[in-house]
């Protein structure tokens, strides 16, 4: 559309930024709004469409998790910590779009350093759903998801290191997808898990998430997990055909807690994959699914304690006014700057690294991952995909978990395992109950990133869920 | 498994953060709760296999050529302090 000037990209961003201007006091989608860099960039992106330069990505308003370094424009984590820190350099993902020319509208709201699943962890305030203000629209991706629902930027970028695109993603009735460990570089995504996080595309519908995960795929010299493969043309793998493909369903993701409106959704995809030729077979097991919880939030917190003792108001970020010492310095700001769930995993994070209890949890916990990731090979040997929910409820009310975090844990069961393993997860829209959205979740092998966007591609041309909008009432 | 004041205030002081007494009071809680879980869940399960490596990367090394970085002024640019060029701290050592 771009391409052929019917509009600019200049008219479509200004168009973006007024709706921003209309939405944002009531969904709160946004950290920063990137007013004039993003017209810049806009200016810049017509100049290079003029002159036949432009690739998909050109121009289009774009979001970004506010957990990755934009140089020159404020990256907070959503924390206090990082209130005021701007970075003077961007995250790889970052420069990727850049050169394709992006324009960037705004940095998006987050639990604070990716730690949550329902965004109420923002130091700077929740995003409300935009198909209910009262509900949570997931996390810790939730501004980006909450954007992209709303059509306050044609696609986000998020990060997941427990699930935190793919959750999110479904309940906001968009597209997410988290791709193989190694495939996309974390080089300036502020790091949480550094053995789990990964950057990837939230969009409205499958196409665009291979266009996305086009660009940012990839080698980066400046992550060493990053591996050196070759990136596919990830559209190509659209085909529409399913037929023939072997999906396998466990039964351990529909768990007691599901809400009954989710699994009839849940099960009506199903049927319709099997319309569209799939081979399923129900009642599959991965009977280690059940450990996933606490390997995942011994492992994640242990990794962050690491990650986040760089916190000390040293360099960077939030520095006490109330200290005589230097311990007493860095111990009050980590205090002042840090919010509660950073705290509480900081602290489970600390405990299971420490003397006496290193072999009980964190030993124990890398050992079952391993275990973990061999059930899920054993799994793709036999099949192609696995299908499962992408949580077992659908977005809840702000304020209903907030007292009980292992409750907060708890939603996030369907997708843990999958940041464990290591392989990539894509959650599509899957219908809604009583106007709340509920997301489908297909997983495959390592690096095969193209048979699960074959798949969540041929069941949205089948449906019609991602035509389907918030009314976004005033 | 229950967490007593007294470990959290040490995991605390590992952790360098300076928790209220409330915040103990509500960590302990927290803490012996979600780990009571964990313990429960991990206890069923018997292992010895070795820990994971994602994508059997190891050893993933750079040639040790020196590039240009930043300008000083720019790694300064956020910091809470500044004297002279330098980060500005509490006396490290006494």
């Amino acid at each position: 559309m771009l391409k052929k000037g019917d509009i600019s990209s200049v008219e479509l961003t200004q168009a973006v930024l007024n709706h921003i201007d209309d939405t944002d006091a009531k969904i709160h989608s946004f950290v920063t709004v990137t007013k004039e860099v993003a017209l810049k960039q806009a200016h810049s992106a017509d100049k290079r469409i003029k002159v036949g330069k432009a690739t998909p990505l050109t121009g289009i308003p774009t979001a970004i998790k506010d957990n990755m370094c934009t140089s020159g424009t404020h990256t907070t984590c959503s924390s206090r910590m990082l209130e005021n820190f701007v970075p003077p350099y961007n995250a790889t993902v970052v420069e990727k779009l850049k050169q394709q020319g992006m324009v960037m509208v705004g940095k998006t709201n987050l639990d604070e350093f990716a730690m949550g699943s329902s965004t109420e962890n923002s130091a700077f305030g929740v995003t409300n759903n935009p198909w209910d203000y009262t509900r949570v629209p997931g996390g810790s991706s939730g501004g980006s998801t909450a954007a992209v629902a709303a059509d306050q930027a044609i696609y986000a970028l998020g990060s997941d290191t427990g699930g935190s695109i793919r959750q999110p993603a479904g309940f906001c009735s968009v597209v997410g997808l988290k791709p193989t460990y190694g495939r996309v570089s974390r080089f300036g995504l502020v790091a949480f898990g550094s053995s789990l996080d990964q950057i990837g595309p939230i969009t409205k519908d499958v196409t665009d998430a291979a266009l996305v995960l086009n660009t940012i795929a990839g080698h980066d010299p400046n992550d060493s997990t990053s591996i050196n493969a070759p990136v596919p043309d990830y559209t190509k793998a659209l085909t529409g055909d399913i037929k023939g493909l072997r999906i396998g369903i466990p039964r351990e993701y529909f768990v007691d807690a599901m809400q009954k409106g989710v699994k009839t959704a849940i099960e009506a995809a199903i049927k319709k994959l099997e319309q569209l030729g799939a081979i399923v077979e129900r009642d599959v097991s991965l009977s280690l699914t059940d450990y996933a919880l606490a390997t995942y939030y011994l492992i994640a917190p242990a990794e962050a304690s690491a990650n986040l003792a760089r916190y000390d108001g040293t360099k960077y970020g939030h520095r006490t006014t109330d200290a005589a010492t230097m311990w007493d310095a860095m111990e009050k700001t980590r205090e002042e700057g840090f919010g509660p769930e950073v705290k509480r995993r900081i602290m489970i994070g600390t405990y299971a690294l420490s003397a006496g209890y290193y072999n009980a949890y964190y030993k124990k916990a890398q050992s079952l991952r391993r275990l973990i990731w061999e059930e899920f090979n054993q799994a793709f040997s036999k099949y192609d995909a696995l299908v499962t929910p992408t949580s077992p409820t659908v977005p809840f009310k702000i304020g209903e978990k907030t007292d009980d975090p292992m409750q907060m844990y708890l939603s996030d069961i369907c997708t843990l395992p999958i940041n464990i393993a290591g392989i990539p997860g894509l959650s599509v829209p899957s219908g809604f109950v009583d106007g709340l959205p509920v997301g489908l979740q297909i997983l495959g092998r390592s690096f095969d990133e193209k048979t699960i966007l074959r798949i969540g591609h041929a069941y949205e041309q089948a449906t019609d869920w991602h035509t389907v909008k918030p009314l976004l009432k005033q | 498994m229950k967490l007593s004041r007294k470990q959290v205030i040490h995991i605390a002081t590992l952790a360098r953060i300076k928790l209220t007494k409330e915040e103990i009071t509500k960590f302990s809680e927290q803490l012996s709760d979600i780990l009571g879980n964990f313990d429960e869940m991990l206890q069923k399960i018997d292992t010895n296999v070795d820990p994971l490596i994602l994508n059997e990367l190891s050893g993933v090394w750079r040639e040790d050529i020196s590039k240009p970085s930043y300008a000083q002024d720019q790694i300064l640019a956020n910091a809470p302090q500044v004297e002279d060029g330098c980060f500005k701290v509490k006396a490290v050592l006494e």
